[in-house]
Order: C-alpha cells, then structure tokens, then sequence
C-alpha cells in the first residue's frame, strides 16, 4: 500500500498527486456494496490506524460524525440506573488514578462543555456560495445522481442506459457525441470531455486554480454526497458486485461532476469567471491538519467505557465463576449452529429443554467456502466471509421450479399502450391484494425468503468428479481429501473431536422478510449476507462420507458409524426450522430425529416468546405457541419495518467451550464461537477463528455502533421514506444521496458499545494468536474490538490494554439467580441484565 | 335523508381531525385509532350514501347548507353535492385512505411525529371530502386549500432534513398557480352569472348554453382557468416535476397523496365542471392536447426512471394524461374507472415499492440476459439517445418553471431592495392616509384618472409582496409587507367600486391579526434566538415546535387559509373587480400567488429544515 502523507501526520498543504488523493479519497469513502451484498464493516475503517477514541475523534472533527451518545444521553443513563455509578469510579480509578477521582468525577457528571467547532468538511468548496452567491450543490447534484443511477441501474429503468459496454466516462461522451440533446450544454464543458488526455488536475485548474486545495476540493465534493462516492468507489473495486456489469471508477465520477460543475458556473457566470482559490482566506487550515483530542472527547471517552463495563464486567464475572470442568455427560444429539448472537437465545432454550442436546457456534459457513449456483441461476452466489476467494463451487441440480411473479413490478406497467390496459384491469386487482396483504399476511413475491435460497430436495455436487474440467476457474466439488480437510478443521476449531452424538445437526440460518430493501443484511454474515443452509448440507455430506470418516480415524477424530450429520436451516425471523437429507437417515435415527424435531419446535416456541418482548404488536403474556404464530405472521407482513431486529444490541463475542457460558442469561447479546484449548495448545485454529470474529463480528458490533450513534450521517435514517435507487441502493426522496449505513429501525434498541472477545485460552497463547496478522491486531491492539484472555484453568482474567495482557480483576458484585427465563419476557423490553442460569 | 348522509360524510372526517387536534395525546393507539376509525367509518357512510343514492334513482343531488355571507348581489354559501363523480371519489378516497391508516398504525411503530402523520392524513382527509363533495367553487375552494396546506406539511414531514423542506416550499409554489386558477375562476363566474352558481345549475343544459353564447370570451377564460388549475395540481406538462419530487414522506402517505388521491384532483375538478366546458370545442381540444401530450412526456421519462418511486409518479402522470383525453371525447364513466384503477393500482405499487430489490434481484439472478453490444450511428441513434437524454433531464421542465415564473419575478424583486422598512412605511402611511381621506370624501377625480387609482394602488402592493417574496435578510420586513400589500388591495378596490366599508374590514381584520400575532411572536422569539436571516434553513422547529405551530396558525391566516374572515373577504374584494378589469384582477391574483409564497417561504426558512445549530445531529444537505 502506498504511504500517505496524511496518515502520518505531515499536515501541511502541499501539490497534488491525483493517484495519491483518488487512492485517500477510496479509503474514507463508505464501502458499502450494493444492496443485494450487504456486508457489515466497520463505517469508519478509515480511522482504525488509531486507538478508538482518538480515531472517532478524528473523524468527528474531520467529517462532522456523530461518534458516540450525547454527554446529556450518558448522564440520562447514570441518572437511571443504566450506568451504575461503581462503573465510572472504576474506570476513573484505572485510567485516571484514585488521587483524581473527584477531579474527573465533576467532569464526567456535569461540566457543561462549549459545542464542538463546525466540522471541517465542506469549507472549502462553501466559498462557492459566499462568494460567488450560487449553489453549485442543488445545480449538480440532481443530474449527477440520476446518471449515475442510471448508468449502474440494475434493472428498474425499462429504458435502460444507452450505453453500458463502455466505461462510465466513455459512455457519457459517446453519448454526448451522439445524441440530438447534449448532456452537458456549455462548450467548455463539452471540449473539456472529449479532450483525449483528460485529467482531474486540468479540471481543477480552471476550476479552483492553486494546487494546494486540489486535494481538499475532492474530499468536500465527494463528501458532499458521500453515499454516490462511496457506492462508485465500490463498485469499482468489487465489479462483481454488480451482476449487470459496468466499468465505473471514482476517478471517472469526478471528472463527470467537475465537468458539471464548470457547466454550471458557465451558465450563471459566462465564459470568465475566477477560480475559487482566490477567494480562499491565507488562513486556511487543510482538512488532515491534526485534531487535538480535546477535554470533552476525553470526558466521552471516559463515559463510554463506563457504559460498556456496565455490560462486560458483571459479564466476566459470570464468566470466571463458571465451572472449570466440563461436564462429560453422553448426549444424544448436538446442533452446530451459527455464532450469530440471534442463536444465542435458540441455543439455550434447546439446551433447557428435554431432549438431551449440547450445542456449539461456528462461522455460519461451516468452514466451507465455496461459491454456489442454483438450477437454473445465470450467476453464482459466494458463501463464506467477504474477505475469503473460494476455489470451489458447488451446483444445485436436480428438480426445478418456478418463482412466483408480481405484475406490478411488470415492464408493461410502463409500456407506452400495454401500460393503459393493464392499469385499468390490474387496478382493481391490486386494490382486492391490498386488502388481502393487509389482513393476512403471508409469503408472495414480495418476501425474501430463507427457504428460497435452496431448494430443499435438489441435489448439490458435493464431490468431484475427477474427470470434470474446471468451470470458470473453479473446482466444481471437493476431492476426498479436501473434504477430510475441511471436515477436520471444522471439528478440531469447535473442539467436537470425541463424544459425538447420534445426530449431529449442522444448522445454518437465513431470514424473511417482506418489502425489505435490506433484505441482505439480516442473513447470515459468515456466508456473504445469503442464507446458510447450502455450507450446512455440504458441511453434513462431507462428514458423512465413509472415506472421510475413516480418513478421519488417522487423524485423531473417530466418529462412530452410528452418528450421522444432518443438516439444516433456522430462519431467524420466523423461528422455523428445514432439515435437509432427512430420508437417508437410518429408521431409528429416523426415530430420535422425529423426536428431536418436537424438541426444536418447542426451543423455536421459547425463542419466538423471547424475542416478541422487543415487538409492540405483539401480546407477549400468550403461550409460546402463540407468539410464536403472530411472530411468523409479522414477518411477511408488508408493513412491518421490523421483521426481526437483527443483530441489534449485539455486545460480546465468547470464544471458548460452552461450559464458560451455559450458564450465564446473555439475552441474546453475545456472539458464541465454540473452541477448546485442549485440542489446540498452541492457537493455530485459534488465529483462524479470531481473524474471522474481528471483521465479521467487530464489523458488525462496529456497524450497528455507528448508524445507532449517527444515524443521519453513518446509518441510513428511518427505512420509512426510502426511495429504491437502481436495486443498489437507498435514498431518500428522488433528488437524495445514497444513504449508506442500518436503517434507524435497525439499531434503535441497540447500546452503543463494543464488541467484548472473550477467549478461553492462556494470554500469551491469544497474544501470539493475533499478533500473527497486522489487520487482525489492529482491531484489537487499536481498540476498536476489545479482547480478555480467560485462564482455562485458573479463570483468571487479563485484559487487553495498548497491545499487551494486563490482569483484569472485575468488580466485587454478586449477580442474580434465576431458574425460569420465561417469565421476564412476559415483562421487559428492555435490554436484561447477566444472570446465573441455575440447572434444570 | 340524502341531506343527512352528505352532511355526515363532511363530519366523519371533521370531526376526526378535530379529534386528534385537540386531544393531543402520545398514545400510537389513540392516534392511529382514531385516524382509522375516521376513515373506516367514512367509508361505510360513502357506501351506505352510494347505496342509498343508487336505489333512489341516481338523481345528482345539491344540498344547500349554510350561508356565511350575503350582500344585495353577493352571496356566500356552503354547498354540497352528490353524483357519480362524487360517489367514485368519496368511495374510492375513503377507501384507500382506511387501508392506508390500517398500513401506517404499524409501518409508522416508534417514527417522531407518529401523532404528527395521522394529524396531516386526516387534515388532508377533510380537505379531500370537502372537495369531492362541493356543490360549488367557493366550497371546493375551502377543500382545496386544506389539501395544498396538508400537502406542504406531509411533504415536510421530515423537517429536519433539506430536500423534503425545499421540495415542500416547490410543491406549495406549484399548488398556489392551481388555487390562483380557481379563485380567477370563481371571479369570472360570479360576473358570468352575476351569482355564486353551483355545480348543479350547470347540469342544466339550456342555461349554460344561454349564458355562454352571451360571453362566449369569458366562458373560454373561467375553463381554461380551471383547466389550468387542473393541471397543476394533476402535475400534467409542464408542472409534472412536482409530483415525484412530492415523495418524501413516509411511503404510505405518497402513496395515499401522491400516487392516488392528491394527483387525480385535478382531473376531479374537470370532471366537476364538465357541464359547463362540455360545449365548448377549443375547451376540449385543449384538454385533448395537454393529455396527449402530458401521456407521451410522462411515459418517456418513466422508462428512463432508474429510482422506483419517481418511476411510479411518472407512471401516473401517464394515465392521469390518458384520462384527460378521454375526458375531452367525453367519456366520463371510462374517465371514473381509469381513476379508480390508476388510485387502487398506484396505491398498491407504492405500497409494496421496497419489494423490488428482492423481487428483481432473484429475477435478474435466474433469467438475466447480457445486453447486446450497442452499434450507433445514423439518425434514428440520434434521436433516441436525444430522447433518452431529453426525459433523463425530465425535458428540463424544472429548469423551464425556475426560468419562466420564479426567476424573473426573483429579478423584479430584487429592483426593490432599497426598500427598507422604514421607507415602506412612510410611503404606506401615506397612501393609506391619501386613500382613506379620498374615499371618505367620496372625492371623485377625472374618470380617465380615476380608472388607473386601483392600478397604483395595486401595483403598490405587488411592489411590497415583491420585496416580501425576496427579502432574505429581516423576516419582519417580509412578514410586514405582505400584511400592508392586503391593505393595498382593498383600498384599490375600494377606488374601484363603491362597497360597504364592513367587507373591507371583514377581509382586513383576518390578515391583520395574524399579521401582528405574527409579529409579536417572532419579536419575542428573536429574544432568544438571535439569528433570524433568511438565507438558510434554521429548522427552528428541532427545538421550538411550539412556536413553530403557533407562527404556522399566523402564516395561515396571512394567506387567506379558511381559518379566518379574510379566506370570504378575498372572495368579496374580487366580486368588486369588473369583468372587464382583467389586469386588476390579474394584479391581484398575481399579488395572492406572492404573498402566498413568500409567507410559506418565510415558515419554512425559520422553522423547517436542518436544525443550524446542531450541525452534529442533523443529515447533511443532499442526505
């Protein structure tokens, strides 16, 4: 990567490098793919060189970003309760020292602080309308946005873009050459297109005239509708996420809304006009000059952890009180399922109930990475984490079926004659499904659905044929031995390696949901935002396989011929389950399975219950059963903004064997990674495991952190008004940005704080473990993810401060006792506090 | 009993509204409760009313109501009536609205303003009865001024960002054009029948046909008046831009206002006045055009529409085209049917908007095809690129209403800006002074001068709405202006003809006390928010929505919004201007369009918008 001056800190104005400043720009931009990709990141990546606090301060200062609650909205919390006050004295002791405690006390609890200075993004270009007295912004951002929409528009035009197998710029002068009606008008603009070695700097030349604004100039005009930037600036590093493809880069947009921009100036001003620059005050000070961390973000800083040990400590504490031996009792059955935190809760009510089960997390793509294309799919979906290039894919083939169809999406909805007949007969036909849509709601063509993503009878080419050449650089299936591979990766990183039950089920998860636009993003996260259940049924096949399983043998793991792999699927949002290859069963595993699938059923019932405590529509006094109906019920239904709530309240990541958690009511917080230190002494499947949390996981946690701190500018706003914009995005009105970021719906019940990684291994094994990688140790050295080494055998705590373990001995508190779970969810819709599970 | 039954249909949707108003509870319960049982209730009334009318032997039906207002040649009277046409739309307007209601009592879970929404759905509500239901223009008039208000208030009703402001403070200009038409409208009638006619005089056939051979010149002006109000408010070319820049609300209420209900009002009103243009032929040629044209237009820049609900609003427009064209043959019933289909099918498209990224995400996954390689050239290239740029830029219709109407009346404005306030005033005194003096005195000057008095005075008020309009620096300078341009216009009047003096002071009495509440309210507010300027938003609503509420009552009396005496008095001043007068009349209209707009303008500058200090919590601009 090429150094940049701004990274360290040579803040001075200085000449202008396009590469350099395209390559900066490319970095701050929000890289949010598009739609049909959601991937959880961490919004201000840019920023995660530094320690958190001072990264978001930086940003704050910088961008004008919200980046953590209001100081009133702390205060609000320790005022109720929320924040206890032990927390803060703790905090102040550790970072301030006990001699300065009611120094910083005074400070946290009601030193009234100046409002912070203006953001400096935008200054530069704002000269434009204080001097000039004209709104470059309302002239150009109309027409930028819809090209550009236009040109990368996915199939909602029925006149699509005239030309899409040129590049952006190509295509906008071969059409400007072109076409009867100009796109930009004045003749400057126009010669300035078609000159044959454009660049930005001749723009901007004429445009703001000195060089050293060159560089501020692009940040506020790409910031000036940051959701474009960043979705061109994605688009042009990840094409394929885009299946219609185009060659769009961010150098090419700016050039295009520069051209603009002179085109505007021209119309209002003629042809001379003087460039911006000699308007700009000698004072200026450049956008990267350095940010003092200031007593305020300092005050916040201090607040902030306060809020999230009022969370992680009495956490810890559960976590060092629980037993220190696992219990080796023989168990019937077992369920891998996601170490999505929406399964925490699934989990438990399994565990609690009669059927004998021990669960385990892992990566929702079951250590499978693969890409996947369905009977009669013209494209290929990838099913494993974002960042992970799969060599392998695996086809549905076998049966096919239709896809249910909705007319009024229908191009002859706009078909110039069609469009008059249609909407005289399909006019009272849509009035007849409103009605039906709105009181019973049910699954149409306008749900997403988990179920769809496979269908559940087809068969998938798991294994190679060793004669079959390779498709579009791919490995259609796994060879033997890659399965053995996988299969012992897989079971040695959960450290299921002996004591395997009868069924083992392997349980992926997906969501459904109606006239959701994020559809993606409440799908599972280890498998690019799709559903689950293909990387389960794989995972399931390749541990059945006889060759495998004696393979196997030699390598440590024996699974008795007895115990079969099922796999399966939850869907999140309806809490139900699909089993897959439930036929090749033999009649008395047939038998426990049939057993089993009651025992899931009531679990889901439980689970539906809990979760409705967050639903208003729902009466949440009624038996399971029946949430659990109403809760299927919301789902589909059209105008529920909140099918399920996600990821939301997301706060902790274990990563360890479940006797540390078992225990312990989490409510629904903690993302739960099956590992055992036993099986892996020196954290060889341990860095694996932590390089996947800290992306996925801090990702995610960090996601839902921003756009619940800064909705307007880092979240999306409410989901109510949006606007599709070309199937890749959302925006407000017709007129708005892309509005990157969760959708307030999304993170409103959501804490802002961050991710805890709890690892249940000696410090210097964890410490090695994420050293290995600089990106990885740069979540957590940095701070932005947080991580305690929990002592297998003592249970004693380290945490990990500036990059190294230092003891971490929680508060003396004594949590509560509870049996039955059931009752607090009949009660509460707030966030719960940790509680000791005591044993059925 | 039909009497009964349409005045229940007015007081289901009034009674609901004040409802809400007044209860001012938090409760999501209450709110939507209340919204949905207003509707639901109003929709069994239409069809018990419709079923009741049908079996009655379908005779329109005018019910006399109420007269607020008679002088020996003038009166002003509610009016209602009831045919098909009213039939289609009440059944059709309550019936979406209560599926909608039903829609938002969950969509709208936890949104700030929750209250806020079913408040405006159900002001836009009486305001859409009152219309349908009107027995004459000066009834429909009221209805129509409860829409362009509710409009501009669901439009913003995220407040605290800029573009559903701005796009607000656009729509409002537009409707203003449409309320300028039917007020002309009404003037002209009143002279063409020397009475406030209803819509059920026109259905007879010989007396129009009598009156309109009379003054055929005027007849064609009242229908092309209309005509053009139609059009505005149908966003048909060239004021279609409005319409899917209207979308920024939450979906449901564009689908309600803008995909079905809202838009087709414009065809309601022709459809309303049918009897009265059906004869004339360059009524119906026009109508021809406008629809042919607005149809062709529409669909073209709907194909190109990449952003799914401006492809919708376009979508509309297109039928709302077709329908007007139908209409100009006459076909009423096809007319009320497409309606109908056009509302339900909108509605529904809206509705279920988000659905299409999964719905054609999965079908574009399984049935995708690669474009073939374009090979341009030649002339038919041309024009289609020509084609596709031109609707991509919406035909520059946006570009066209800034360039046609509001930039040269920014530029006139601008000539004024040595106007201070000080100097307005003493000008003001003295014309108000001159002219009091000269009509008491009843002192008549030369009939040649005396003709150009009202002009002066006239003119003299559009300098003074000119200067509010674009004032960008003292609100109070603005707010004054347009209260002194009130009083201009009935001293002009007043020159005119000769006229009770208690009208006068009817009309005045409105705009004055709102003019000083207004006043008062912003001299206290300045107190403790120091920058009042008009160059920017300053979303003062963020922390004062009190006051905001307060000085938008003030902002509505000031424009002769139906909340006060001035709304009649506006009414009466015009029955004073002669047919023959069209310049004062314009002059006049042209100074109600102004003050409309620079009062709104000043509402929205001071209270709507990002909120100017808290820059932290507020989206930026093009968010």
């Amino acid at each position: 990567m090429k150094s940049n001056p701004h990274e360290k800190g040579e803040h001075t104005l200085h000449g202008f490098d396009e590469a350099e400043t395209l390559h900066h720009l490319h970095h701050h931009l929000p890289a949010q793919a598009p739609l049909k990709d959601f991937i959880h990141h961490n919004t201000l990546h840019a920023f995660q060189a530094q320690p958190f606090h001072h990264g978001i301060a930086t940003a704050s200062a910088i961008f004008g970003y919200r980046v953590s609650p209001e100081l009133k909205e702390y205060r609000e919390w320790h005022r109720s309760g929320k924040i206890p006050d032990h927390y803060i004295n703790a905090v102040l002791e550790r970072k301030k020292g006990a001699e300065h405690l009611a120094e910083w006390r005074e400070l946290l609890l009601n030193k009234k602080f100046a409002t912070p200075e203006a953001p400096r993004i935008g200054r530069l270009r704002s000269h434009w309308k204080k001097h000039y007295k004209i709104d470059l912004d309302a002239l150009v951002h109309p027409l930028l946005f819809r090209t550009l929409c236009s040109y990368l528009d996915q199939g909602i035009a029925t006149w699509p873009f005239p030309i899409t197998s040129l590049s952006f710029l190509e295509a906008i002068r071969e059409l400007n050459q072109i076409s009867a009606v100009k796109i930009l008008k004045g003749k400057r603009a126009q010669q300035l297109l078609n000159k044959v070695d454009l660049n930005i700097t001749d723009i901007l030349a004429e445009l703001v005239g000195q060089e050293v604004y060159y560089h501020d100039y692009l940040f506020d005009l790409c910031f000036a509708h940051q959701g474009w930037s960043g979705m061109v600036s994605t688009v042009e590093s990840l094409p394929q996420s885009l299946l219609d493809p185009r060659r769009i880069s961010l150098r090419e947009a700016i050039i295009f809304e520069l051209l603009l921009e002179i085109d505007a100036l021209d119309t209002a001003f003629g042809p001379i006009w003087a460039p911006l620059s000699q308007h700009i005050p000698s004072n200026y000070s450049p956008l990267f000059s350095k940010v003092a961390f200031t007593q305020y973000r300092e005050v916040i800083s201090l607040w902030q952890e306060a809020l999230e040990w009022s969370f992680h400590d009495p956490m810890v504490v559960a976590i060092r009180e629980s037993p220190i031996q696992s219990s080796s009792s023989v168990v019937s059955s077992q369920a891998i399922f996601c170490i999505d935190d929406r399964e925490c809760s699934l989990r438990r009510h399994l565990e609690r109930g009669t059927g004998n089960f021990e669960t385990f997390g892992s990566p929702g793509f079951f250590g499978v990475a693969f890409f996947f294309k369905p009977l009669l799919g013209k494209f290929t979906t990838k099913l494993c984490p974002a960042p992970v290039t799969p060599a392998h894919l695996i086809k549905e083939v076998g049966t096919g079926t239709s896809t249910s169809s909705e007319v009024h999406f229908s191009k002859h909805a706009h078909h110039p004659i069609s469009s008059v007949f249609l909407t005289q007969i399909m006019g009272f036909w849509s009035a007849l499904k409103l009605v039906i849509h709105l009181f019973f709601p049910r699954i149409s063509a306008n749900t997403s659905s988990a179920a769809n993503h496979m269908h559940a009878d087809a068969q998938l080419t798991i294994e190679r044929d060793p004669s079959q050449p390779k498709e579009d650089g791919l490995w259609v299936g796994y060879a033997l031995d890659e399965m053995t591979d996988a299969v012992e990766r897989f079971l040695k990183s959960i450290g299921l390696t002996q004591q395997f039950g009868e069924i083992i089920y392997v349980v992926g998860h997906g969501s459904s949901s109606s006239n959701n636009p994020h559809f993606a993003a409440y799908d599972c996260g280890a498998c690019s935002g799709r559903a689950g259940s293909v990387n389960a049924r794989v995972m399931a096949y390749m541990a059945n396989h006889d060759h495998v399983r004696s393979s196997l043998v030699h390598r440590g793991i024996t699974i008795p011929a007895t115990s079969r792999f099922v796999g399966a699927l939850h869907d999140t949002t309806r809490d139900e389950m699909f089993y897959y290859d439930v036929a090749t069963l033999s009649e008395p595993l047939r038998a426990l399975h049939n057993k089993n699938e009651e025992c899931f059923q009531i679990a889901l019932d439980a689970n539906a219950k809990e979760r409705s405590r967050r639903f208003a529509s729902i009466n949440t006094t009624a038996s399971a059963k029946v949430v659990h109906e109403q809760v299927a019920r919301r789902s589909v239904s059209l105008f529920e903004p909140r099918p399920e709530l996600n990821h939301a309240t997301n706060a902790a990541c274990i990563v360890g064997r479940r006797s540390l958690s078992k225990n312990i009511f989490l409510d629904r917080r903690s993302f739960l990674n099956s590992y055992d230190y036993r099986v892996d002494p020196d954290g060889t499947y341990l860095h694996a495991i932590l390089r996947a949390v800290a992306p996925v996981c801090g990702g995610i946690n960090l996601e839902y952190y921003f756009s619940r701190v800064d909705n307007q500018k880092l979240g999306a706003g409410s989901k109510l008004p949006h606007n599709v914009m070309g199937l890749i995005g959302v925006a407000n009105g017709i007129d708005g940005d892309l509005r990157p970021g969760l959708p307030s719906q999304m993170i409103e019940v959501h804490d802002p704080v961050r991710l805890m990684v709890v690892v249940e291994h000696f410090p210097d094994v964890v410490l090695h473990a994420i050293a290995q990688d600089p990106a990885t140790s740069e979540w957590f050295k940095n701070e932005w993810v947080r991580l305690i080494a929990i002592d297998p055998i003592q249970h004693h705590t380290s945490l990990l401060v500036n990059g190294q373990f230092e003891p971490y001995t929680p508060l003396n508190i004594t949590l509560p006792q509870i049996d039955n779970v059931m009752p607090m969810f009949e009660s509460n819709d707030e966030n719960l506090p940790i509680q000791i599970l005591q044993a059925v | 009993m039909m009497h009964y039954l349409i005045l229940t249909m007015v007081a289901i949707p009034l009674f609901g509204f004040l409802m809400i108003t007044v209860l001012r509870t938090s409760s999501e319960k209450w709110n939507s409760g209340i919204a949905i049982a207003t509707t639901w209730l109003q929709f069994i009334a239409s069809s018990c009313t419709a079923i009741y009318w049908l079996s009655s032997g379908h005779h329109p039906v005018n019910e006399k109501d109420w007269t607020l207002y008679t002088t020996h040649d003038y009166e002003f009277f509610f009016d209602f009536f009831f045919d098909k046409v009213s039939a289609a739309f009440v059944l059709v307007g309550s019936f979406l609205s209560s599926l909608v209601c039903l829609y938002s009592r969950t969509y709208m879970h936890r949104e700030a303003g929750y209250r806020r929404f079913f408040q405006t759905i159900l002001f836009f509500f009486l305001g859409y009865n009152i219309t349908v239901l009107s027995g004459n223009l000066e009834t429909l008039f009221i209805g129509w001024e409860i829409l362009g208000v509710s409009s501009f208030l669901l439009i913003a009703f995220y407040r605290d960002r800029y573009l559903p402001v701005k796009n607000a403070v656009k729509v409002f200009s537009i409707y203003r054009i449409g309320d300028v038409g039917i007020l002309l409208a009404m003037w002209l009638s009143h002279h063409l029948w020397h009475a406030n006619v209803t819509f059920s005089e026109l259905a007879s056939y010989h007396e129009v046909h009598d009156h309109i051979a009379h003054y055929s010149g005027l007849a064609l002006a009242v229908s092309l008046l209309l005509v053009l109000s139609a059009m505005a408010k149908s966003a048909l070319f060239p004021f279609s831009t409005w319409l899917p820049r209207a979308m920024e609300g939450p979906t449901p209420s564009s689908a309600i206002f803008y995909g079905s209900l809202s838009v087709h009002l414009g065809l309601f009103l022709l459809l309303r006045t049918y009897h009265f243009w059906e004869h004339q032929i360059t009524v119906r040629i026009v109508l021809f055009s406008i629809g042919v044209i607005s149809f062709v237009i529409a669909t073209g820049i709907a194909q190109v529409q990449s952003s799914i609900k401006s492809q919708i609003a376009y979508g509309s427009i297109a039928q709302i085209g077709i329908m007007l064209t139908e209409l100009s043959f006459g076909w009423i019933d096809l007319a009320l049917i497409h309606f109908a289909a056009n509302a339900f099918f909108r509605t529904y498209q809206l509705l279920v908007s988000p659905s299409v990224v999964s719905y054609k995400i999965r079908d574009q996954f399984y049935h995708f095809v690669p474009r073939e390689k374009h090979v341009p050239r030649g002339l038919s290239t041309r024009l289609a690129y020509g084609l596709y740029v031109l609707s991509l830029r919406e035909w520059n219709l946006d570009t066209l209403m800034h360039r046609l109407l509001w930039n040269p009346v920014k530029s006139l404005g601008k000539r004024f800006d040595f106007l201070t306030l000080s100097r307005t005033l003493w000008v003001f005194a003295g014309l108000l002074i001159a002219g009091s003096i000269a009509l008491y005195s009843n002192y008549s000057l030369p009939n040649q001068i005396n003709r150009f008095v009202p002009f002066l005075f006239a003119l003299a008020g559009i300098v003074m709405v000119l200067k509010a309009f674009t004032e960008r620096h003292n609100p109070f300078i603005a707010l004054v202006m347009v209260v002194m341009n009130h009083f201009m216009v009935v001293i002009a009047v007043a020159f005119n003809e000769q006229y009770d003096w208690r009208e006068g002071l009817l009309y005045i009495s409105g705009v004055s006390v709102a003019g000083l509440a207004g006043y008062l309210i912003l001299k206290r507010f300045k107190k403790f928010e120091k920058n009042l300027d008009l160059h920017q938003f300053h979303g003062h609503s963020h922390i004062h929505p009190g006051v905001a509420f307060a000085f938008l009552l003030c902002c509505l009396g000031l424009s002769g919004f139906p909340i006060t005496p001035t709304f009649l008095g506006e009414d009466l001043i015009f029955s004073h201007i002669h047919e023959d007068q069209i310049g004062l009349a314009a002059l006049v209209a042209f100074s109600f369009i102004l003050d409309g707009l620079a009062i709104i303008r000043l509402y929205a500058r001071l209270f709507l918008g990002p909120h100017s200090q808290s820059v932290y919590e507020m989206g930026y601009r093009a968010s």
